[in-house]
């Protein structure tokens, strides 16, 4: 784009210099709108291939078998019967939905209120020692995942809770240190004399926080929570490590079976295979467009406070 | 920070109201602590003891190795190609992710109120589960009838084969990730957002070009944004694993022999060795020498990216 630019601004400068500034001021709108003719058709461009696979994914769930990959966008028979027969070959689907939804919202909403409470104590309270325990925090953040992985099976294990859906959501009962140095800034930019009047008024520190703070934090404990959701309706390594029963399975594990499913994946059965793909991933399309304000807001405040 | 060290007692007594203060603070921060202890400070050790070991679930023994788990990652093929396979990706994706992340949120920024859609439609693949993506892939890169290849075939260029071709497979995996860019776009189209305009206005007046007010203006201004992405998509490139694993590994072993020996990512085979062969020792062995890599880069991308970046106000 920036060429764009390039080739256009001597054009424009000279004229201004010198003889009439009527031929420059009518070359001026012409080359602005040739600019902006290509700004959007690259836009439009690059949506199409964003865009275009999705669209591409429910057209092959829609068709059948022998047509998956023919080039019509809207399937010539529509063939709504690749769920229900999805549905027959694999009948745990619905229970594998249900799974998914209570572990989200269970990791959810535990670690948005861990947070909170977390980034709170961070936030509002003053004692020796907290600027260093901010700091283990902001640290820990750096520390990968598959470090504490082992010994984190082994401690689920250990605790009996191998093969259930415990491990994939109870570890976010105790905050998450990204989600609390978010909530943090977010409880800093709180104006202190609104705790003081509740202090003086006889509220304990538990009922300001969930009185005062949290309903102002509102927006950015949703973007917690939305981000969360996600996060775990996505994740494939826990129910890896931690399901061997199938019935236990979320979505995304079942969506890896279905993957590695001989009579599905493996005899190239796409259009089932698209189905499955189109089940696991609407809820979080439609999760998008209800929070995407949230979305857009809390990865945008990420990159700038990182 | 709003924290006023001055008002801590030196020594002596602390008052009744501070030390109420701090039993209130470490109750609101107890979920955290305990959590520390449990789930990150104490596997932390507790992995790098093992890593010592040859610990295995299924035998339960466990012999103290020394160093020898250190040796062996030194020598093992397998760990070569992981490492080469990560390297290669990370090296050509994280550079691509951010050119290619600048020109969309340049383009985004030159369209006033239209963004908003663009940029809903830039960020949709990333709300797709990873494994949805993995299996959206293996349809799209199918050798041959697959979409890429129907477009590639379309424009008269040889199509290969991405999921079986063994030099064609890291390319294709990076063309997956480079799907989800729509993270990297909002978080440029934010900080571009927060350059001054009057900045542009004066330069243009002394007669800047384009592309001298880019590198004059706008990439030390969103420089902070950069060095984020930087350093998040590095570390994430260096921990591929779930698109990988969903495409190419599992029970029926889905790939081809030469595209698990190409998309044999360092996590793939760390998980391998971890759940599968249940070398736990061995893994967590991996496990820290990757900890060691990444703290590593990261350290020097701070370095450098010090001399580079510009904070606002600072």
């Amino acid at each position: 784009m920036a060429v764009e630019q390039t080739s256009a601004s001597p054009a424009v400068a000279k004229p201004v210099s010198r003889p009439t500034a009527a031929t420059a001021r009518q070359q001026l709108p012409f080359t602005k709108l040739v600019q902006r003719v290509v700004y959007f058709a690259l836009l439009i461009g690059f949506t199409i291939l964003f865009v275009y696979p999705f669209v591409w994914l429910v057209s092959a769930s829609l068709k059948e078998g022998s047509e998956v990959f023919n080039r019509e966008i809207i399937p010539d028979p529509i063939v709504f019967e690749n769920y229900p027969r999805l549905l027959e070959l694999v009948p745990r689907f619905p229970q594998w939905a249900f799974n998914s939804v209570a572990v989200s919202l269970l990791a959810a909403v535990t670690v948005t209120l861990s947070s909170a409470l977390v980034a709170f104590g961070f936030a509002y309270f003053r004692f020796p020692g907290r600027n260093i325990l901010f700091g283990v925090l902001l640290a820990s953040m750096m520390l990968p995942g598959v470090v504490t992985m082992i010994p984190t099976f082994l401690i689920w294990d250990a605790l009996g809770f191998y093969n259930t859906l415990t491990p994939l959501w109870a570890g976010n009962l105790f905050a998450s240190a990204f989600y609390v140095f978010l909530l943090r800034q977010f409880f800093l930019g709180l104006p202190r004399e609104l705790f003081e009047a509740a202090r003086v008024d006889g509220a304990n520190y538990l009922r300001m926080w969930w009185t005062i703070a949290m309903p102002l934090t509102m927006p950015a404990l949703i973007v917690v929570f939305v981000f969360e959701l996600k996060a775990a309706w996505t994740d494939l390594f826990k129910p890896l490590i931690f399901l061997q029963d199938p019935a236990l399975y979320t979505l995304s594990r079942g969506l890896k079976a279905v993957i590695d499913n001989p009579s599905i994946g493996g005899a190239k059965e796409w259009e089932l295979l698209a189905a499955a793909g189109v089940i696991t991933t609407i809820p979080m399309i439609v999760v998008f467009f209800l929070g995407q304000r949230y979305f857009i807001e809390g990865i945008a405040t990420t990159g700038s406070k990182g | 920070m709003t924290a006023q060290a001055g008002q801590l007692p030196r020594k002596g007594r602390w008052s009744a109201a501070q030390r109420r203060e701090l039993a209130w603070g470490l109750l609101f921060l107890s979920p955290w602590i305990v959590g520390f202890i449990v789930f990150t400070a104490g596997p932390m050790l507790w992995s790098f003891y093992l890593s010592f070991t040859n610990y295995d679930p299924l035998v339960d023994t466990t012999d103290f190795l020394g160093l020898r788990n250190y040796e062996r990652v030194i020598d093992d093929r397998r760990i070569h190609q992981s490492l080469i396979n990560t390297i290669f990706v990370a090296v050509l994706y994280v550079p691509g992710t951010i050119l290619l992340g600048l020109l969309l949120a340049q383009l985004l920024n030159k369209v006033g109120r239209a963004a908003g859609f663009f940029r809903t439609a830039f960020y949709l693949p990333n709300m797709t589960p990873a494994v949805a993506v993995g299996a959206l892939f293996l349809l799209l890169l199918n050798g041959q009838q697959g979409l890429v290849n129907e477009s590639i075939r379309a424009v008269g260029l040889p199509a290969p084969y991405w999921l079986e071709d063994g030099p064609w497979v890291k390319p294709g995996i990076i063309l997956m990730l480079l799907w989800s860019i729509g993270g990297t776009v909002v978080i440029y189209f934010a900080a571009l957002r927060n350059v001054p305009v009057e900045q542009y206005e004066a330069s243009r007046i002394d007669g800047a070009s384009a592309w001298q007010q880019f590198w004059k203006i706008t990439v030390p201004h969103i420089s902070g944004a950069i060095f984020f992405t930087l350093i998040i998509n590095t570390i994430a490139a260096l921990q591929l694993f779930t698109e990988i694993y969903a495409m190419f590994f599992g029970n029926q072993q889905s790939g081809s022999a030469a595209a698990q020996r190409e998309a044999l990512f360092y996590v793939v085979y760390l998980f391998q060795q971890a759940f599968q062969s249940f070398n736990m020792g061995y893994a967590s062995a991996m496990a820290w020498l990757l900890f060691v890599v990444i703290v590593t880069i990261t350290i020097i991308q701070i370095r450098v990216s010090r001399r580079f970046v510009y904070y606002e106000g600072e």
